[in-house]
């Protein structure tokens, strides 16, 4: 089997962003894995160990030569091979990255197409779907548990609703996107899986091994072009403004006071 | 935070290769994740937080430049990273990993034979065994050549009596590299120094936690005491003559150090410069007031210069070059920059400062340790001293 996982760069979250002009200005700025990315690849990976039913973990990411530096990472993580597509990420919006992902999932044919459930930089939330349904390929999103049939034919998918759990079965191959509690210590279940397996939360730390292995792994490189997609811009920045700051606060009296402004003023009672 | 991005003026980040800055990367939010959380916790309880070690080992960093072995073979400025970015979460952490790689690891590695590498590296660079190293004596400190413990060749062993004093990781350890005068080797006067690794439960070796100290509270030092102690005689390390070999683990260990401190001083830089960009006083921001800038600027200024020192040192150490007289220069200025660092951002955070919520005095103190250990920081200057005027003023 098979797993396709997703990665994008995005600027650390922990900075604070700046506006210049109508853009953000990303001079200067630390880039990291979108950390959604991050836990897919830590599924990805909690699902080869436990399963031994997964060959190969590929890990695709769009972007300048810059990228590659957040590629290994992944590859430090324990991923197997990198395929980057040369383009212009900070430009694409989720419909042009949907194609490449779509034409790049056709070359490599995975089992599981694994994706964090968004970006944090445009915190959109539109690619997966956008793939699946380009694919015409099941999808269930917002994973926060996964456990993978015996077999390695469906996967069952956890996602949290209000008020409890739901669970969704779905043949493979499919698109899988990820949320937070996916890396939970017993969030990715296998066949394999022992009764007491426990992971430790969050995304692994690259060690140094795999820091130095990552060196040593594949990555090719890939062109918009040897794709074939096209690319004309289906989204339009027209502008970009920070959100406006809060004003201060006001004390009631009185409960009844309270109550009157919730109903009258604000409206939400 | 870092002194990277939009702080770093000097680009100093492009120095880096993919691989250091992926390791540096991933100690940080090791850091981040697992040790800030619970530092505040064992400082005050005065403990070594032995729950981070098989994540430490897991992650690589015991002996992380040894190539086989079990080790991942890094570049010596990784090493120095991993050191400082340890030690932006706590000089005891980071003394914990120096201890291990640059002190145990380290001498097995260079003085020892295959056999002896074969059975204690594995289990020292996976962290299964915890070493210490033994040098420092209660009367000898700084001038560890009149150092009184003896090793006695009887039969097939060697008999140990002395004590060391001030070691490191002391009651966590397995096994200590212990340096000893041995008797009948040399002059009478001037007997020649060896090493030995004395494990734990062998008969006549004892450990006693050094307990009050005010600095350095989350890592463990104590007492090692050596009565009648026998070892095998394939416990000394052959390679190992002289003082040369412990200097040699000594100069290991200032390398990180130099890098080392500068961690604990970027924390302080860092938590100085929110604090004081936040607190308002007489209308404005601190930030705002010249006196408080030249604070920041200053400490700013000394860390990005230890810094290049710092790289320029790991630049020397890759090419085979790095002298002692160098080495003194980075422990000694970089250390001296961080604990003045600490003391700077202590005050710029007022009454805050002083309590545990905030970095910078746990740093302050710690600091105080690492300007005394691995040769004073007087120590240093007599070093540098000797080589800058030929003449050595160590003695009478
Ligand atoms: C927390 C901690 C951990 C330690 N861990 C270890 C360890 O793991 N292993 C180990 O072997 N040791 C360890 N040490 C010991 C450390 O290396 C010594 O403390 C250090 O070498 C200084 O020795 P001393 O304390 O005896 O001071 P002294 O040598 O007595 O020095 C006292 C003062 O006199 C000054 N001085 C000494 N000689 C001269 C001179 N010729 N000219 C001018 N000034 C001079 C010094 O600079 C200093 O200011 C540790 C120490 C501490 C505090």
């Amino acid at each position: 089997m098979k797993i396709l996982v997703t990665a994008k760069r995005v600027p650390d979250p922990e900075q604070k962003v700046k506006v210049q002009g109508d853009a953000i200005d990303l001079s200067g700025m630390n880039f990291v894995v979108n950390p959604f990315d991050e836990y897919a690849v830590e599924a990805a990976l909690r699902l080869k160990e436990s399963s031994g039913a997964v060959d190969e973990i590929v890990v695709l990411t769009i972007g300048s030569k810059d990228v590659t530096q957040q590629l290994r990472s992944c590859l430090a993580m324990g991923a197997d091979r990198g395929i980057l597509v040369e383009g212009d990420d900070d430009s694409l919006d989720s419909e042009q990255t949907a194609r490449i992902i779509k034409a790049v999932y056709e070359r490599e044919s995975p089992d599981l197409l694994l994706m964090g459930k968004q970006a944090v930089d445009g915190d959109n939330n539109q690619v997966a779907q956008l793939v699946a349904g380009k694919l015409d390929l099941p999808q269930a999103c917002f994973a926060g548990q996964l456990e993978l049939e015996g077999d390695a034919s469906a996967i069952t998918v956890g996602r949290e609703i209000d008020g409890g759990m739901e669970f969704k079965k779905v043949p493979l191959p499919s698109v899988v996107t990820v949320d937070l509690r996916i890396v939970m210590p017993t969030a990715v279940k296998t066949a394999g899986s022992k009764d007491n397996q426990e992971y430790a939360e969050g995304p692994r730390y690259a060690s140094l091994k795999g820091i130095m292995q990552a060196k040593k792994k594949k990555i090719d490189e890939i062109s918009v072009g040897d794709l074939g997609v096209e690319l004309e811009q289906w989204v339009k920045t027209t502008s970009v403004e920070t959100p406006p700051s809060r004003s201060a606060g006001i004390k009631v009296e009185s409960v009844d006071e309270l109550v009157d402004k919730l109903q009258n003023e604000a409206k939400v009672l | 935070m870092s002194m990277y991005g939009e702080y770093d003026f000097l680009m100093i980040e492009s120095l880096l290769g993919d691989e250091e800055r992926m390791v540096r990367d991933s100690v940080r939010t090791f850091v981040r994740d697992r040790v800030m959380p619970i530092i505040q916790k064992h400082y005050r309880a005065g403990t070594f937080p032995t729950e981070l070690i098989p994540e430490i080992a897991g992650l690589g960093l015991l002996g992380p430049t040894i190539q086989g072995y079990g080790g991942a073979g890094v570049s010596h400025l990784a090493y120095g990273l991993i050191m400082q970015e340890l030690e932006r979460g706590d000089s005891g952490v980071r003394s914990f990993a120096s201890v291990q790689s640059g002190l145990v690891i380290h001498p097995i590695h260079t003085f020892g034979s295959d056999a002896q590498k074969e059975r204690w590296l594995p289990g020292l660079i996976s962290g299964e065994l915890i070493g210490c190293f033994g040098l420092t004596e209660p009367d000898f400190g700084s001038n560890p050549s009149g150092m009184r413990t003896t090793a006695r060749k009887d039969g097939d062993g060697y008999v140990l009596n002395g004590t060391k004093r001030w070691i490191t990781n002391g009651n966590l350890s397995h096994l200590a590299v212990v340096f000893a005068k041995v008797e009948g080797e040399g002059t009478p006067e001037k007997p020649h120094i060896g090493a030995f690794v004395v494990e734990r439960g062998t008969d006549g070796f004892s450990t006693l936690e050094i307990e009050g100290k005010l600095s350095l509270r989350a890592s463990v030092t104590s007492e090692l005491h050596f009565e009648d102690c026998r070892i095998p005689a394939d416990n000394r390390l052959p390679e190992a003559r002289g003082l040369k070999a412990a200097l040699s683990c000594l100069n290991n260990a200032r390398f990180g150090i130099a890098f080392g401190a500068l961690g604990a001083a970027k924390a302080c830089f860092f938590e100085a410069l929110e604090y004081a960009k936040e607190r308002v006083q007489f209308d404005r921001p601190i930030a705002g007031y010249q006196l408080v800038q030249r604070k920041l600027v200053n400490m700013y200024s000394d860390i990005v210069q230890g810094e290049l020192l710092a790289f320029r040192m790991a630049e020397l150490k890759a090419n085979g070059q790095l002298n002692p007289a160098a080495i003194s220069l980075g422990k000694r200025n970089n250390v001296k920059v961080a604990l003045e660092c600490a003391r700077t951002a202590r005050d710029i955070l007022g009454a805050n400062g002083v309590v545990d919520d905030y970095c910078p005095m746990r740093h302050m103190n710690n600091l105080e340790s690492v300007y005394t250990y691995e040769g004073t920081h007087d120590i240093h200057t007599l070093i540098i001293g000797q080589r800058l005027t030929g003449l050595a003023a160590f003695s009478g």
